[in-house]
């Protein structure tokens, strides 16, 4: 597929290598109603973007108030995530960063179809800046039936992806996977009964779905790729022990990148892998 | 329990910038010709080669000249040129804009020293770069501003009481309260609420730039539209000012760049901004066609801008460059005092020396169209109007209190629902620890 030679060169071009000037380029075109779709190389080369990001996308339609002016139509795309040998530059899962500021969405994909529809979501109905982190890893990994047709999956909505009764566990992009494996793992040896919850998108995030899943199941276990310390994890913990205490019979538990660089060579130690999550959703059975 | 899936994987999905190979030649790639008296390396294509070995040294190239139309009395520097093409009345219009944020700024300064009001900035020495580009501009043109570019909303047709109302933060307040003060902002003609980071919105004034040219290539029966973005010579060191105008000459985009050059970013000095010619010198280093102005010659501003509007509109869209010189005869803003970084004599000289408004008003008189009556009864009239629209604004409710949560994204999400209806909880549960009268509809404005 050539988007550039099916759209022609004003629709789909280079920019020069320049973060900022991508997204503040991307800005001031959705703010005279286009739809830009910009692409940042890899998460990990956002940063240059980041006040563009923060202090102007995020706040752009707030700060402008009764003029109704706003670059809801925007969305930033950026391969994010491992990919076995991608050290400190190569890796990054920023989300934490920017679901803690207000009017951005955060969104990541787990598969093909998900990433198709949640993609065309952010494009054609949030009317709200949308960052779109796609997990690298599963770029040529992940094979599945993708509907030709324009469909579409809500943003800020959670998918429950198994039910279960036991134990709630909420992830989302690529971790998915080794979720899913763990949890084939821990049904086989220990004949627990394992929720699996995708949140799809990361703020402002279905915190209704991960409640009403904790107040059934009682454990609850967050897993994600980018470093545990004031991490995605953080955030839904707090807010599973807020609105679900009572129930609560285990402490939340959080698997996550270790609060270090991504090294080389260390990559598999440093990331959550199967066995990590395997132990934690064992650990919070037999609390 | 493995990761054997990771094994599977390729190699990294796309680890460079690449073409494929097979999409089209550059021209910029054309193969060196036997004997060329000229590079052909793709990133400089029209280069001779040559066998000294010279550094360009800036110190010895001339500084790019400064363009003015009439001298600081007012009088035309060429007898016969061909006029300006705008009638008598709308130079008396640019006046009186000037003279009424001239007029505004003296009052609100005041007023914040006061206490009356939380911020001001002001614009003297500045009133004709950004009336004189204003008024080159059409209603359907975008202007992205920073923040001293009062005369520019004066010119697009703001009113007293769109400013003070912005000023204190009320409820016709375009920006609902939410912005410091002039951080103004309108929809149409759109002038882009400004915001307080400096530089960012030069690379958004390229894209918006792009997105007219665009809409007008969709549709053809729109009318030309041009991007207008202010800045300061402080902000243009900024990386946003190097992306904004590498994009916007890369992607052809119809933008107008006015940098106003006053001397000074806060308590820097532009010796300690920048070692170049400049800001004009960098223009030419991008690729786009670049002017510096006479900042204090609204005639020359005009102009400029005038020619900049129709640059930017052919082949489809070209950025301009234009540096308009002047200097920043007040203090930064009310919390700055200059005379702690610069001598009161060299301001007084600068007041003395040169300044639009006076530079008009000369013109104007020798024109016949303007004396000294006239001058009284205007100022007189707009301090009267300043003043009403000051206490009309001051008295005003806030807006209510749910602004604060709304628009951050365009509905209210579940959690900033929870977290109204906590504050609410609050409010009701402290009702003397908080003054909710000023607000409109005080808590059922939650």
């Amino acid at each position: 597929m050539d988007l550039q030679t099916e759209f022609g060169s004003e629709r789909v071009f280079n920019t020069p290598l320049t973060e900022q000037g991508i997204v503040g380029f991307a800005i001031g075109a959705a703010a005279q109603g286009m739809k830009p779709v910009a692409e940042i190389q890899f998460a990990d080369y956002i940063f240059p973007a980041f006040d563009q990001i923060v202090n102007e996308a995020a706040k752009f339609r707030y700060r402008e108030g009764g003029t109704g002016v706003n670059v809801g139509g925007m969305v930033v795309r950026m391969p994010c995530g491992a990919v076995g040998h991608g050290a400190l530059y190569h890796t990054q899962s920023p989300e934490a960063l920017f679901a803690h500021v207000p009017g951005v969405q955060v969104v990541m994909p787990r598969s093909p179809s998900q990433a198709k529809g949640l993609l065309l979501s952010a494009i054609f109905q949030s009317n709200n800046p949308v960052i779109f982190m796609e997990p690298k890893i599963l770029y040529r990994a992940a094979v599945e039936h993708v509907p030709n047709e324009f469909y579409t999956i809500p943003l800020n909505k959670a998918e429950v992806v198994k039910p279960g009764s036991d134990v709630t566990v909420v992830s989302y992009g690529q971790p998915m996977y080794l979720c899913s494996e763990a949890i084939r793992a821990i049904e086989k040896d220990m004949g627990a009964s394992v929720e699996l919850i995708d949140l799809r998108t990361i703020y402002p995030w279905d915190r209704q779905t991960v409640l009403d899943s904790v107040k059934k199941t009682g454990r609850a276990i967050v897993v994600h790729e980018s470093m545990i310390n004031y991490g995605v994890g953080a955030e839904v913990a707090a807010t599973i022990q807020d609105g679900a205490f009572l129930r609560l019979e285990a402490p939340v538990k959080r698997v996550a990148g270790w609060s270090t660089h991504t090294g080389l060579t260390f990559e598999k130690l440093i990331l959550p892998d199967v066995a990590r999550i395997y132990d934690a959703i064992k650990q919070t059975l037999e609390y | 329990m493995s990761l054997n899936f990771l094994a599977r994987l390729p190699r990294p999905a796309r680890s460079q910038r690449t073409l494929l190979p097979s999409v089209k030649r550059w021209g910029s790639s054309i193969s060196q010709r036997p004997g060329s008296d000229r590079v052909r390396f793709p990133g400089a294509v029209n280069s001779k080669f040559t066998t000294e070995m010279s550094f360009i040294n800036p110190a010895e190239t001339s500084s790019i000249p400064t363009y003015r139309v009439m001298n600081s009395d007012g009088v035309m520097l060429e007898k016969d040129r061909k006029s300006l093409n705008v009638s008598n009345e709308e130079i008396l219009t640019w006046y009186k804009n000037m003279l009424t944020v001239s007029v505004m700024d003296v009052i609100m300064f005041e007023a914040q020293r006061q206490g009356r009001l939380s911020f001001y900035m002001v614009s003297a020495g500045e009133e004709g770069i950004s009336v004189g580009s204003a008024a080159a501009l059409t209603p359907d043109d975008v202007v992205f501003a920073q923040y001293r570019e009062t005369g520019v909303f004066q010119q697009r047709g703001f009113t007293l009481k769109d400013f003070m109302s912005q000023l204190f933060a009320n409820r016709n307040d375009n920006g609902r309260g939410r912005n410091m003060p002039v951080h103004y902002g309108s929809n149409y003609p759109r002038t882009h609420t400004i915001s307080s980071p400096l530089a960012t919105q030069i690379p958004q004034a390229s894209g918006a730039a792009y997105a007219l040219k665009l809409q007008a290539l969709q549709n053809p029966d729109t009318p030309p539209r041009i991007v207008a973005c202010y800045f300061g010579e402080g902000a243009a060191s900024e990386g946003d000012f190097h992306a904004g105008l590498n994009i916007a000459a890369t992607r052809s985009c119809p933008v107008v760049f006015i940098c106003r050059n006053n001397g000074y970013a806060i308590s820097t000095p532009t010796l300690e901004q920048y070692r170049g010619d400049g800001i004009a010198s960098r223009g030419v280093g991008y690729g786009i066609d670049t002017i510096r102005v006479d900042g204090n010659d609204i005639f020359a501003v005009y102009e400029a801008m005038r020619e900049a509007r129709r640059i930017a509109l052919t082949d489809g869209g070209r950025p301009v460059l234009i540096e308009a010189m002047s200097y920043r005869v007040s203090h930064h803003s009310t919390s700055d005092d200059s005379f702690a970084y610069r001598a009161r004599v060299e301001v007084e000289d600068w007041k003395r020396r040169d300044n639009p408004i006076i530079r008009l008003r000369k013109w104007l008189e020798n024109e016949g169209l303007w004396n000294e009556d006239m001058e009284q009864e205007t100022r007189d009239q707009l301090r009267k109007a300043v003043l009403k629209e000051f206490g009309d604004a001051e008295r005003e409710k806030k807006p209510p209190i749910r602004a604060a949560f709304e628009d951050v994204y365009d509905e209210l999400t579940e959690e900033a629902q929870e977290q109204m209806k906590e504050l609410k909880r609050i409010l009701e549960t402290y009702p003397e620890e908080y003054d909710l009268r000023q607000y409109e509809d005080g808590i059922k404005g939650l």
